[in-house]
């Protein structure tokens, strides 16, 4: 043997694992230097989660003041440049800053769980991933109480958005803050994607993966695809507004329409991307519940992809009313409608395990339950505007507002409250508060359907979205009220919701490894989870580690108290791609502060693109290239070098 | 399925060849980089498809500088090969420096010729929409040579001080499939650039 170094990786029973021998390995030490510098992919994703729900609070703020506005016609609470700002700056924090960052949490959080590792592929990665969001988070939210906004709407149509008829620096803040946040994206996006080739438990084959896991996976391969695009196209905008170039600008050969494709041609899979973990989210949270495996595994993990593979062929539906050739139109009208069929399957197979199931009615099941009707009604609304002629009709229209929003809260917000009232016990070892949680469960439902439903039919009788105010005499004005009133009401059941969760912290029932006696692996190491996650590899034999006894559906057997030890430093097991045989012994860097410098050289590069202080860019950029080199320097201790064996 | 037998496995550790993290790692970078140009063509087409009058606006460009160029980076590419199959394979440092000090002196022509290239431009960024698409598709793949020149400079450096081993050289395995990739793309945008308007 010459300089390679090989290593055993001995099965022993999980009493002979030392609990104090791995927390010394793998437990991030305390203070601020712990704090910058944690790779835990649990401390990450508990930091994705509240960050996320951070921005939620603020967008639904936006949301509300908006709603005030529009209360009554004629109403003059906001000008209607502040309200230009209040709808994008809502949208933005809602889709981009909420919406994706929230299943990064729990995914973060619950992957090398459900997998049964230790960690993510890249744990340093997953640190910058976390930070770049957050100071992404920042920078655009440093406009605001400027008084610069961005105020384009949140997808930042041109001519709007040129420099032209938006002088400002509000475009700039969305620009720069997109592409910041797109780094963000992509980085824990390839760190998914690696994680699932790489990291999971010896048997963990990709027939035996957890739906979430398909979710996120197909998620985290779009958002590889589809986030360059509009990276791109915020880049040649900013490229329009500082350097004279003319890609969008009318006139002089500049294309405003290919703004258009470039940022539907991301921004319908990153739709998807928001949706399909959450999706997941809800088919492993519901079979537990219904005590029984979810029906149709295997369709339901195809549909899950095949729902990513089509939706990158339909952006074009959100530019009917742009005067393509009609042959087009019906091309992506057709691939829009078809969409339609893997979404049902995943509907059918809910409520199949429903029906077939012995319902256990907590407050996650009345969550996953009510997300598929939700998602019943935002898909039937999707399918009648995918009709290009009702498209026609209502296009720019509140319709559409109600459309994106049963879509966006039902299946993404539905699942999301759901899924922590389900890994809320796992997350803190307490069990979140079940009476508090009908109260919560029903007023978010009510205030839900009472604030949006009604906009379907505002939409109808015309009313445009994004109109800061309308005149009396058009009959909008009782419907609008009753919407203002349910999205308070909603915003009440948020408010529980959070109150819930920090009386639950601290003072809820103890739960427990296993609460809801749910079958995944998960559940099988203690509440909250030690830093290393599990004594011993666990060896996984079935979909279901933790009901094979009941279900007994083979003979086979998942050992998970008696596996790999693997604790000569942080070491976790690296399996093949599809039927995850042990591969390899992977040694996996520990906690360093080079991913927040990264992301906070960034942020100074981002900052001095804004300001175009070249200096800055360039120290940012120096900043980031030196602590790149340091984070990358092949090290030891990580077996990343040669003469391994002789050290 | 065959399911997993239990017993104790001898297996390698950490960073080996194909089996490290960065290598699945570095094939997603590709996926997404290529991606970027993929946008960037996809613009470049939109464009000319909705151009009036000529495309490109002075005709097809002269291949005097860029033909030679393309040969050059795809020369530094084999002097990558040749570092990482007779070099590091073999155990022969003399042949890894040499074939990575090849590949980042051929890599700096490339660069130099590019921007003497640019130089010569009749139009500029800000003269039109071909003007602003040719800097711009020209300029990510520059960028994406200094990138790569630093990362075989930083490579060159830890093959010096004897980090890389006849079986242990990953992270020479990962750089060189980004500087191939680089290479690669830099042929889509020459035939896109340079050689399609001949065949318009």
């Amino acid at each position: 043997m010459t300089s390679l170094e090989f290593d055993s990786a001995d099965l022993v029973d999980e009493t002979r694992s030392s609990d104090r021998g791995l927390r010394a390995t793998w437990e991030t030490r305390p203070g601020l230097f712990g704090i910058l510098s944690s790779v835990d992919h649990k401390e990450i994703g508990l930091r994705y989660i509240v960050t996320a729900f951070i921005f939620l609070a603020l967008g639904g703020v936006e949301a509300l003041v908006m709603r005030v506005q529009l209360a009554h016609s004629n109403l003059k609470v906001l000008s209607p440049q502040a309200y230009d700002q209040l709808f994008t700056l809502h949208g933005f924090t809602m889709i981009f800053l909420y919406a994706g960052p929230i299943l990064s949490g729990f995914s973060n959080y619950l992957w090398p769980l459900l997998l049964g590792s230790r960690d993510m592929a890249f744990p340093r990665l997953n640190a910058l991933s976390y930070w770049i969001f957050l100071v992404s988070g920042v920078f655009l939210y440093t406009s605001f109480p400027l008084g610069v906004a961005p105020n384009a709407g949140w997808f930042n149509y041109v001519p709007y958005a040129s420099k032209d008829f938006n002088p400002g620096p509000n475009i700039d803040f969305y620009l720069l803050g997109l592409i910041l946040l797109g780094i963000s994206t992509t980085v824990g996006a390839i760190n998914f994607v690696v994680t699932l080739m790489r990291t999971r438990a010896p048997g963990m084959s990709i027939n035996r993966l957890p739906i979430l896991v398909w979710g996120t996976l197909t998620a985290s391969v779009a958002n590889l695809i589809a986030v360059p695009s509009v990276s791109l196209a915020c880049f040649l905008l900013w490229m329009d507004r500082h350097f004279g170039t003319h890609f969008f600008a009318v006139g002089e050969g500049g294309q405003p329409m290919l703004w258009q494709h470039l940022f539907w041609m991301f921004g319908h899979p990153w739709v998807y991307a928001v949706v399909l973990p959450a999706l997941g989210i809800v088919s492993d949270g519901l079979p537990t519940f219904c005590r029984r495996p979810l029906v149709g595994y295997t369709a339901v993990a195809l549909a899950t992809v095949t729902t990513m593979i089509f939706g990158f062929g339909v952006w074009l539906h959100h530019m009917f009313a742009t005067g393509l050739p009609s042959l087009s139109l019906a091309f992506f009208s057709a691939a829009s409608m078809i969409i339609a069929i893997p979404s049902a399957v995943s509907v059918f197979a809910w409520i199949a395990t429903i029906w077939t199931g012995r319902p256990v009615l907590t407050t996650a099941f009345l969550f996953f339950a009510s997300f598929i009707f939700l998602f019943t009604i935002g898909g039937v609304s999707g399918v009648m505007t995918a009709a290009v002629p009702f498209d026609w009709q209502l296009t720019d229209t509140y319709f559409i507002v109600a459309h994106l929003h049963y879509v966006l809260i039902g299946i993404n917000v539905f699942a999301v409250v759901g899924g922590m009232y389900y890994w809320f016990p796992k997350m803190t070892g307490r069990l979140m508060d079940e009476g508090l949680g009908r109260w919560n469960f029903w007023t978010m439902f009510v205030g839900f359907n009472l604030g949006f439903f009604p906009m379907h039919i505002s939409g109808l009788m015309g009313m445009p979205r994004r109109v800061y105010t309308y005149p009396a005499g058009l009959g909008w004005d009782t419907l609008n009220l009753i919407t203002t009133v349910g999205a308070f009401l909603f915003a009440v059941g948020i408010g529980i919701f959070l109150v819930n969760v920090l009386i639950s912290r601290h003072r809820g029932k103890p739960a427990g490894a296993n609460p809801w006696d749910a079958p995944t692996l998960e559940w099988s190491v203690p509440s909250p989870p030690p830093p290393y996650n599990f004594a011993v590899i666990p060896i996984v034999a079935s979909r279901h580690p933790l009901w094979e006894e009941r279900l007994d559906e083979t003979s086979n057997r998942s050992s998970l108290h008696h596996g790999y030890l693997l604790d000569r430093g942080r070491e976790t097991l690296a399996t093949t791609v599809l039927d995850a045989e042990p591969d390899l012994i992977l040694k996996m860097p520990g906690d360093s502060c080079s991913p927040f410098l990264v992301a906070l050289a960034l942020g100074v590069t981002f900052a001095g693109l804004l300001g175009r202080w070249w200096w800055l860019v360039g120290l940012g950029c120096a900043t980031a290239a030196l602590a790149m080199i340091i984070w990358s320097w092949p090290e030891r201790v990580l077996a990343q070098t040669a003469r391994a064996s002789d050290g | 399925m065959a399911d997993m037998a239990l017993r104790n496995q001898t297996l390698p550790v950490g960073s080996f060849g194909r089996r490290a993290s960065g290598w699945f790692g570095v094939w997603c970078v590709v996926a997404t980089e290529g991606s970027i140009f993929v946008y960037l063509l996809f613009t470049y087409f939109y464009l000319a498809s909705q151009a009036v009058g000529n495309w490109p606006p002075g005709g097809a460009p002269s291949l005097q500088l860029a033909g030679p160029n393309t040969v050059i980076l795809l020369l530094s590419s084999a002097a990558l090969v040749w570092a990482e199959r007779s070099g590091a394979r073999r155990a022969s440092l003399g042949r890894l420096l040499g074939g990575l000090a090849a590949a980042f002196v051929l890599g700096c022509i490339f660069v130099g010729i590019q921007l003497a290239e640019w130089s010569s431009r009749p139009f500029s960024l800000s003269s039109g929409t071909y003007g602003a698409i040719y800097f711009t598709m020209t300029g990510f793949h520059l960028a994406h040579v200094v990138v790569g020149l630093l990362m075989l400079a930083l490579l060159f450096v830890w093959a010096a001080l004897g980090y890389f081993s006849r079986e242990r050289h990953a992270p020479l395995t990962i750089g060189a499939i980004y500087w191939h990739f680089v290479d690669a793309i830099w042929l889509v945008v020459f035939a896109t650039l340079y050689l399609a308007p001949y065949f318009g």
